[in-house]
């Protein structure tokens, strides 16, 4: 599975975080954050962001996080979402609860 | 980190059972703050069409990393007629909730094959076969006529719900204060449901600015016999247990059959009289246990029955 076209997930509401993965050949993760707790959780987010990445196996992408006091369980969730939609997957295709996605 | 839940209990205290969508993080997260007995969790109405995957991960990392202390966890899976219910059903089983309810339920097979659907997940992903239990949603005239067979159609299923919004849409009525509308469905699931041994829940009431309303609504609930509802707003959650809680006077005469039938029972004897003279035999036992039970999940029982 691979990261095709741009994925979005999430909203701006609070308590959610929207995120946006851009498919790239080269040069990693390139992460911008925005986000209304910066500088409490700003570190924190970032980390979650990239862990979830990890485990999709997302080595390259542009990746745009529009935070607004996100849960870790929400942020999670966005970026397996965007990530699937970039991907074009079937959206009631057979997904690997409890292996990548957890 | 993942929230392990207790093994659920077939037969617990459903009085209040609130709908949140899955896919709104903001409500998901407080769920249990608002002492709801059960809490369902939508991926159906109240999720977008587009927005059916995102609910799902929302949903899975809910499941395993909300603690939601004693609040029973439902989910509200799509209808059988959708391409989304297989998926919802795998998720479902894999964050761990411990029920699903099925919307739109017509026949006893609706129901059988969401259990063979629930079994398949459940060994898929190492749980407990049988662990998962159901209740089914009746949201048409066919689903209330089919309530008997529905309701005897899997060990899982704890209970049945009607759904007033579809079911009154279907019949061509709207709402109408004092429920004559409904008073067959109700009548008819209600009678259903305990011929099989199971709970019954009655319909939203979706007005929330109409507290006289929603309070005659409960009324007849509780006098029409059912275990419980379903709510959209939690300002309707301690209204509902204020008025389930049984009186203080209902509480001793609860008592004194209790005590009454636990003495004769040691000497022999069936039947007998109570203070009053009232005459009790077995069959009054089971009503004033459900009593007590109720008085100290109401959390105004002071007795040490």
């Amino acid at each position: 599975m691979e990261l095709k076209a741009v994925g979005t997930a999430g909203t701006l509401e609070s308590s959610d975080v929207m995120i946006t993965l851009e498919p790239k050949d080269s040069g990693g993760i390139d992460l911008t954050l925005e986000s209304s707790v910066l500088n409490q959780y700003g570190r924190q987010i970032k980390a979650e962001v990239l862990a979830s990445l990890e485990r999709l196996g997302v080595k390259n992408a542009k990746v745009i996080v529009n935070d607004h006091g996100a849960l870790d369980c929400t942020i999670k969730a966005r970026v397996e979402c965007a990530y699937y939609r970039g991907c074009g997957c079937d959206m009631d295709g057979r997904f690997d609860w409890g292996g990548v996605i957890r | 980190m993942s929230i392990p839940r207790p093994k659920p209990e077939k037969f617990r205290l459903r009085r209040t059972m609130m709908f949140m969508n899955a896919q709104k993080p903001g409500l998901i997260k407080d769920a249990y703050i608002y002492g709801a007995d059960s809490i369902m969790l939508d991926l159906e109405d109240a999720v977008a069409e587009n927005q059916k995957d995102s609910a799902r991960f929302s949903l899975y990392h809910a499941l395993k990393e909300i603690d939601y202390g004693d609040t029973e966890v439902i989910v509200r899976i799509n209808g059988l007629d959708t391409p989304h219910w297989k998926e919802d059903i795998r998720v479902c089983v894999a964050g761990g909730c411990d029920g699903i309810r099925i919307a739109k339920t017509e026949s006893a097979h609706d129901v059988q094959v969401v259990d063979e659907a629930v079994t398949e997940a459940e060994k898929e992903f190492g749980v407990e076969v049988g662990r998962t239990l159901l209740m089914a949603a009746l949201e048409s005239p066919k689903g209330v006529l089919n309530a008997v067979e529905i309701c005897t159609a899997s060990p899982r299923l704890f209970g049945v719900a009607l759904s007033g919004g579809d079911y009154r849409k279907c019949m061509q009525v709207k709402v109408i204060p004092g429920g004559i509308e409904m008073l067959f469905a109700r009548g008819f699931m209600l009678n259903a449901a305990r011929a099989a041994g199971i709970q019954c829940f009655d319909t939203v009431f979706t007005n929330i600015n109409d507290d006289e309303g929603f309070r005659a609504e409960v009324k007849q609930n509780i006098e029409m016999g059912f275990d419980g509802k379903s709510l959209v707003n939690p300002r309707q959650i301690p209204i509902v247990h204020e008025m389930i809680a049984p009186s203080q006077k209902d509480i001793a005469e609860a008592e004194k059959i209790v005590r009454a039938y636990r003495e004769h029972a040691a000497e022999g004897v069936g039947v007998f009289t109570i203070e009053g003279g009232k005459m009790i035999d077995i069959a009054f036992v089971p009503g004033a246990e459900r009593v007590i039970k109720l008085a100290k999940a109401s959390g105004i029982y002071e007795g040490d029955l």
